[in-house]
């Protein structure tokens, strides 16, 4: 509902249309997320939204920040660049095999002209 | 044989308990010597702030027995961090020898049956003994970053901010140390690192058994016996287990210092846990019930779960151990 405000404000005011508001309206959620992980309120909020504040894309802004935010004691590089993402990580290459099996399945479809 | 009996009675001469700001708005507010309202402590990493918290209690302790840090002879201790860290850095403040224990959440009780071992067989005349956990510091290791979103089930625990220390001498005045069960590993199997409270009850009955038979005493001997931190759950599981095997305790006469230490409307799901936990509130609330002579005899139960954040990964279960300790006051026959 907040996202739907954001996309609406930018269309209104920024000459967006509705394909193309979806980028900055993401890019302002995760900036809220990282906000309120930054103030310590998004872990609150989580325990009560559950998946609701963990499996959207602020979710993933979340799981980055707060690690590093948590590894800044042990140094820039190997804290908080080595720790960054390592709730995150596992995510991406989720994401990214998930897509891989896709890709095959349809290139497999149009090959045998099911498609 | 696992139970030890005093007949010198060591005397727990003074102690020092220290919390957090969560601790400050909890039910035992009033039983800490120190309060801290920020998690920091005024140092730049949680690991640091945890060292202090176990610091000022330890310090405390000594200075409330008019003692001077080279009187120490012995400083026993420990905590959650790997490799214990926190407790080697205050054994290097105190400066006594030092013995570090890893006994999990259980360890404050393993502290005080060895310091109450050694005084009363001539090893020592001081001895600081005692344990802390930091949330941050311990969330941070064991689970999530603490600011991640994660959403904790029902019956996970709190980890509590708060260290508890203890001098322990062979004579003084104070609550003494009468005997003290040293527990065995039990792992029944369980494999859920957010539900520790089930899986430690098995490991608290145990050595709640082994040490009515040890002592061929029973329930009655005791006005309180107080689980480390079990938690709603766990508590709830002891209690049925020991019934099953009819053990006899009055429901009100079995507590648990994960429970007390907190509110009902705060949100710490199934109750407190934490190396601290059991230290603060046995250090703290109970040894001062005692010397309101509200209670004459309890026994201390700390339970821990001597898992690693690698291990449950791993796929294996979480071994558990319980070590008791009895404490008496208020003179009469012991």
């Amino acid at each position: 509902m907040i996202g739907q405000f954001i996309q609406t404000f930018f269309i209104y005011n920024y000459n967006f249309t509705e394909q193309t508001a979806g980028n900055p309206t993401v890019a302002v959620m995760i900036f809220i997320a990282m906000l309120l992980t930054g103030f310590g309120v998004y872990d609150r909020l989580a325990q009560f939204a559950g998946a609701g504040s963990a499996v959207p894309v602020t979710g993933f802004g979340n799981a980055i920040i707060s690690a590093a935010i948590e590894h800044r004691s042990e140094g820039f590089i190997l804290g908080v660049g080595g720790n960054m993402f390592k709730l995150a990580g596992s995510v991406i290459m989720s994401g990214v095999f998930a897509a891989f099996i896709v890709g095959l399945i349809k290139t497999l479809l149009i090959q045998w002209g099911a498609l | 044989m696992r139970t030890w009996e005093f007949e010198q009675q060591p005397v727990i001469v003074s102690t020092g308990t220290v919390g957090g700001p969560f601790e400050a708005n909890g039910r035992l507010a009033d039983d800490f010597d120190t309060l801290h309202g920020d998690l920091w402590l005024n140092e730049d990493t949680y690991e640091k702030a945890h060292k202090v918290l176990f610091e000022e209690a330890s310090l405390r302790a000594t200075e409330k027995a008019g003692l001077t840090k080279e009187q120490v002879d012995f400083f026993i201790g420990g905590d959650l961090i790997n490799q214990i860290t926190p407790t080697s850095f205050t054994a290097k403040t105190i400066g006594a020898g030092y013995f570090g224990l890893f006994g999990a959440c259980s360890t404050s009780m393993e502290g005080l049956a060895l310091s109450a071992f050694i005084i009363n067989n001539g090893g020592a005349k001081c001895i600081v003994t005692g344990s802390a956990s930091h949330n941050a510091a311990v969330e941070k290791q064991f689970r999530y970053p603490t600011e991640y979103g994660a959403q904790n089930p029902p019956t996970s625990q709190w980890t509590v901010t708060g260290a508890g220390a203890s001098v322990v001498m062979a004579q003084g005045e104070g609550p003494v140390v009468t005997s003290a069960t040293i527990g065995k590993v039990v792992d029944m199997g369980l494999t859920d690192p957010m539900n520790m409270g089930g899986a430690m009850a098995p490991a608290a009955v145990d050595t709640i058994e082994t040490h009515f038979r040890d002592r061929n005493i029973d329930a009655s001997h005791y006005d309180l016996i107080a689980t480390g931190d079990l938690g709603h759950i766990g508590r709830e599981v002891a209690f049925d287990l020991m019934k099953k095997h009819g053990t006899d305790i009055p429901e009100e006469k079995f507590q648990d210092c994960g429970l007390m230490i907190y509110r009902e409307d705060q949100p710490v799901l199934a109750g407190a846990s934490g190396a601290g936990c059991s230290a603060v509130v046995t250090y703290g609330h109970l040894l001062n019930r005692m010397k309101k002579g509200e209670l004459r005899r309890i026994l201390v139960v700390a339970t821990g779960a001597l898992l690693s954040p690698l291990t449950f990964q791993q796929g294996e279960t979480i071994p558990c151990i319980a070590h008791a300790v009895s404490i008496e006051y208020g003179g009469g026959s012991l």
